[in-house]
């Protein structure tokens, strides 16, 4: 067993995680019965994405599951392919796009594996399409420690199914999955861009465009305040009809180590917000833009995640529902702005009403907004709060993937079949995040 | 299209190295000894591109078994530009000095089982006038430390072995590069307390295999800085070495 430690992507809470490694999917039950003697519980711990403490395990122990990253087959006719569950969606890419095949759900990073694609039923810019990931999952394989091996679908343990799809690696070790890909003529997209002043405009270009395009999304200035509030940049694409079917191979800058102070502050955040907002024209802007840039914009950056030095940071993902979402995503910006605190990068995304297996899905019918912040007593003691009254009285929820200070009591309220995860859980798996949402 | 036969395939490395091959749709001849691994590394393979993958079941220290499978592995193939051979264990050097019979075993998993194929493929490339031999041996074969001599010296065996064998190959336009790696984050090296600045992913030991065939160098330290380390540890003087407990 080596004795290297990992953490969640956002550094924070900092709880270095004690990693076994699983080599071969033939002796991954061997492997979890064995451990299960030795720790009070433990964790699938796939390629670190997950920003909170829901990829962390209560007893710091996890089950390293990334070296289990084979193709087990691959049908480039139809697009299925079978794959042991620590395989990136980056290597899926890289088999997939020169046979003609896109993943039909992505999210802001190609680095997850399939599994925690899974555990967290991932969405991305087509989720008004296409839905969760879990929607194209057919089949996986669940590991548990107290029954057999077996195969979760829409017709075979079906209760499995739904529980794992969003169900944060509590439910099993899934060992392999089997995958419906989309079909794609070119690695190309075509994108058009064009810059909003207000929430008010960007709903409207939202019900203008999204039906018409596969991907929407918009960069959101969170550090503008008054009537500038909610202005940002819409950015929607579609694969292009015809080009070549070329796996990117960008050059990758890295930050090789953890600032003393985080670089992201009040300064540098009005900086580069004005900038970018103004950089983008209110005119329509049409061009073709590699895949890679368009869905995976930091991961050209190694090691991201150091920007905000050595405390860490937590991703704030919320989403409210149709009709409340407007005067609460406007408030939410605002609380945001006047703190002074925020991300470069925040995101609104339209999510659209088709129905997850998953029983604990993240996304409603609604908008989305995501960002990031510097870890500081202030964001736990006073912006969250401030942010979670708003969430809960708009009737919207936070994503668990991202989070590590949700309530037990907003969490229940949130997700009210919290109770059958709870109830289909592996006994010998719990993470940190669990035991703080699940408590009475 | 590259044809490639890699014995140990299973192995951290050899997968690694195999994966980049099977991107650019080679064809591969893969030799293991767990028929469950095995199977599981050539659907992989072919799911990421590989035109073609045949395997064989081989217990490297089998001797009497090299030959058939080095048939059918040019049977299966017609021709080898590539031949990775990259099995072996880490053996226990406690256990080897109590036992002589594991320390012959290990001896025999390290060095004897890889002179053994060498000599067989090496009359076989000679025939075939072309291609490279690579074979993974390690920067223990540099120095019998006391720590691990028995892999150390069963590694050099194998080292000068090629040294002759790369000498006499050349003449008939066969390459034969020695590939040692230092310390290699794999399932053989899980459990030891590795310094981790040195310790290099398979990934990386991959490019150095492929870059060092394509290149047709003679002996690689990978990653690199190997080759300055190992340039100070061979210059240390018997009577400090032998103080030592590296």
């Amino acid at each position: 067993m080596t004795s290297s430690s990992v953490q969640s992507w956002g550094r924070y809470p900092h709880k270095p995680q004690f990693v076994y490694s699983a080599e071969w999917r033939n002796e991954l039950s061997t492997l979890l019965h064995k451990l299960t003697a030795q720790h009070k519980s433990l964790l699938p711990f796939g390629n670190g994405r997950s920003y909170g403490d829901s990829c962390l395990s209560l007893s710091d122990h996890v089950v390293q599951v990334r070296p289990l990253n084979r193709f087990i087959s691959a049908d480039w006719q139809t697009g299925r392919i079978v794959a042991e569950a620590g395989v990136t969606l980056e290597e899926i890419l890289h088999a997939a796009i020169p046979n003609g095949w896109f993943l039909p759900v992505t999210p802001g990073t190609k680095f997850v594996t399939l599994g925690g694609a899974i555990a967290n039923d991932v969405h991305g810019k087509n989720h008004h399409v296409r839905g969760t990931f879990g929607c194209h999952v057919i089949q996986f394989g669940l590991i548990r420690s107290d029954r057999p091996a077996c195969v979760c679908s829409t017709t075979e343990n079906i209760d499995l199914f739904t529980a794992t799809i969003g169900g944060l690696g509590l439910t099993g070790i899934i060992d392999w999955v089997e995958l419906q890909l989309m079909p794609v003529e070119s690695s190309q997209i075509s994108t058009v861009t064009i810059r909003f002043e207000s929430l008010d405009e960007f709903i409207q270009l939202s019900n203008e465009l999204d039906h018409q395009h596969e991907y929407s999304v918009a960069w959101v200035d969170c550090a503008a305040k008054g009537d500038a509030t909610g202005r940002g940049v819409f950015i929607v694409g579609d694969h292009c009809k015809t080009g070549d079917l070329r796996v990117s191979e960008a050059k990758k800058l890295n930050v090789p180590l953890v600032p003393p102070i985080s670089a992201i502050n009040q300064l540098t955040l009005n900086v580069f917000n004005t900038v970018y907002f103004h950089k983008h024209k209110s005119t329509r802007q049409y061009a073709l833009s590699d895949y890679d840039p368009f869905f995976y914009p930091l991961d050209s950056i190694n090691n991201w995640n150091r920007i905000y030095g050595p405390k860490g940071f937590q991703q704030y993902q919320c989403v409210i529902p149709g009709g409340n979402a407007k005067a609460a995503i406007h408030e939410l910006l605002k609380t945001i702005s006047a703190s002074g605190n925020g991300s470069f990068l925040a995101v609104l995304k339209r999510c659209g009403d088709i129905k997850s297996p998953g029983l604990l899905s993240f996304p409603l019918s609604g908008i989305s907004l995501a960002l990031d912040f510097a870890q500081s007593t202030y964001i736990d003691d006073k912006l969250f709060p401030a942010l979670d009254k708003i969430v809960s009285e708009a009737e919207g929820r936070l994503y668990p993937a991202k989070d590590a200070h949700m309530s037990a009591e907003h969490f229940q309220q949130y997700y009210p079949e919290w109770t059958k995860l709870n109830q289909l859980k592996d006994p010998h798996l719990c993470s940190h995040f669990w035991n703080r949402v699940s408590s009475s | 299209m590259k044809k490639i036969l890699i014995v140990g395939a299973t192995s951290a490395m050899a997968r690694a190295y195999a994966r980049i091959w099977a991107d650019k749709n080679a064809a591969f001849f893969l030799v293991a000894r767990d028929p469950v691994k095995l199977q599981q590394t050539a659907d992989d393979l072919l799911a990421r591109g590989a035109s073609a993958v045949h395997t064989a079941i081989l217990d490297a220290t089998d001797i009497a078994s090299h030959k058939t499978v080095v048939d059918d592995c040019f049977n299966k193939l017609s021709a080898i530009e590539v031949a990775l051979i990259a099995h072996g264990t880490l053996p226990d050097q406690a256990a080897c000095q109590t036992s002589v019979d594991t320390a012959l075993t290990e001896f025999a998993n390290n060095g004897t089982s890889t002179i053994a194929l060498l000599t067989e493929l090496g009359n076989r490339f000679e025939q075939q006038h072309f291609g490279t031999i690579a074979v993974i041996t390690s920067v223990a074969g540099d120095r019998g430390r006391p720590s691990n001599y028995l892999y150390g010296s069963a590694k050099a065996a194998v080292t000068t072995f090629c040294e002759g064998l790369r000498a006499r190959l050349y003449k008939s336009g066969v390459h034969l590069v020695d590939i040692k790696p230092g310390f290699v984050d794999t399932p053989m090296t899980q459990g030891l307390n590795l310094p981790k600045a040195l310790v290099a992913t398979p990934e990386t030991i991959a490019t150095y295999i492929d870059k060092a065939i394509s290149k047709k160098k003679d002996v690689v330290y990978a990653p690199w800085f190997w080759f300055w380390i190992l340039l100070i540890i061979r210059n240390v003087p018997q009577f400090i070495f032998k103080k030592t407990n590296l």
